[in-house]
């Protein structure tokens, strides 16, 4: 991986943020949301692994640093989806069209 | 032309397809899937680089608990199989116009500032030497940020809990 250079890698986590945004902000079904933002927790965790590689491979920090992004994605996706189970028991459809009054 | 390099740009292009079916996709089950794929794409990334622990985090913790996860709230939600309506038009054109500019400012930004490798060698990521940095009260160890992580999911068990329950009476 000598031959490659840092910036085509900084491409790809760049073009799948800008998906993961765009995908936040098209779609209408709720679950989807989550999964756009899973995209651009995933971006920032190539970001930090290629520049732990590449420009200080005598750290560790950016190992650590996605240690806690995927755990604390892990919480959030969980918590979001709770939510958005309680939401359809109320409106019977998460679309966020749709779901749009709030409690009282 | 040395085969771990084409191996990177069919890699990456997999990554970007799946995550371009991800967002687009009309069927909420399908987008899923890809979403499980790439995710599966960029564990591969990982493996390339050399960081295997964490490219198996990524497959355990990723594809194999929030992408499962993903799957069972739809099956809760009674989503999959229809086809969602599109986003309305007022929607579509500021969100692709903001995308895009933001990727082509960040593109900017990537290639005009030059990126030095060091010259020092990556040795292979070691379990033994994450865990004595992850526990190390001193030298920058991570024993804090661990503890109030483990504080965190703790909170977000119950909370998910407390949210999504159904609470029966019994009569």
């Amino acid at each position: 991986m000598e031959q490659i250079p840092v910036t085509h890698y900084l491409v790809l986590s760049t073009v799948l943020f800008c998906l993961g945004v765009l995908g936040f902000f098209i779609r209408r079904n709720m679950i989807a949301l989550l999964m756009s933002v899973e995209l651009i927790l995933n971006s920032v965790n190539i970001n930090f692994v290629v520049f732990n590689r590449f420009l200080y491979p005598e750290n560790m920090e950016g190992v650590f640093f996605i240690l806690f992004i995927i755990t604390i994605a892990a919480a959030e996706v969980s918590v979001g989806l709770a939510i958005t189970i309680n939401l359809y028991r109320k409106f019977k459809s998460i679309d966020i069209e749709e779901t749009d009054q709030l409690k009282y | 032309m040395k085969p771990e390099i084409v191996i990177f740009y069919i890699v990456s292009s997999f990554i970007v397809g799946l995550a371009f079916l991800t967002v687009f996709s009309r069927r909420i089950f399908r987008a899923a899937v890809f979403l499980l794929f790439c995710l599966l794409g960029i564990a591969a990334i990982y493996f390339m680089l050399d960081a295997d622990f964490l490219a198996a985090l990524q497959i355990v913790i990723y594809v194999g608990g929030i992408v499962v996860l993903v799957i069972f709230s739809i099956f809760l939600t009674h989503q999959s199989g229809e086809k969602m309506p599109r986003a309305k038009i007022r929607r579509w054109i500021p969100a692709v116009l903001l995308s895009l500019i933001s990727m082509f400012a960040i593109l900017l930004v990537v290639f005009t500032s030059g990126f030095k490798r060091s010259e020092q060698v990556w040795q292979v990521l070691s379990v033994k030497e994450i865990g004595h940095q992850l526990f190390d009260f001193t030298n920058h160890g991570y024993v804090f940020p661990f503890e109030i992580a483990s504080i965190l999911l703790l909170s977000a068990l119950i909370g998910c809990i407390v949210i999504a329950i159904q609470i029966r009476k019994s009569n």
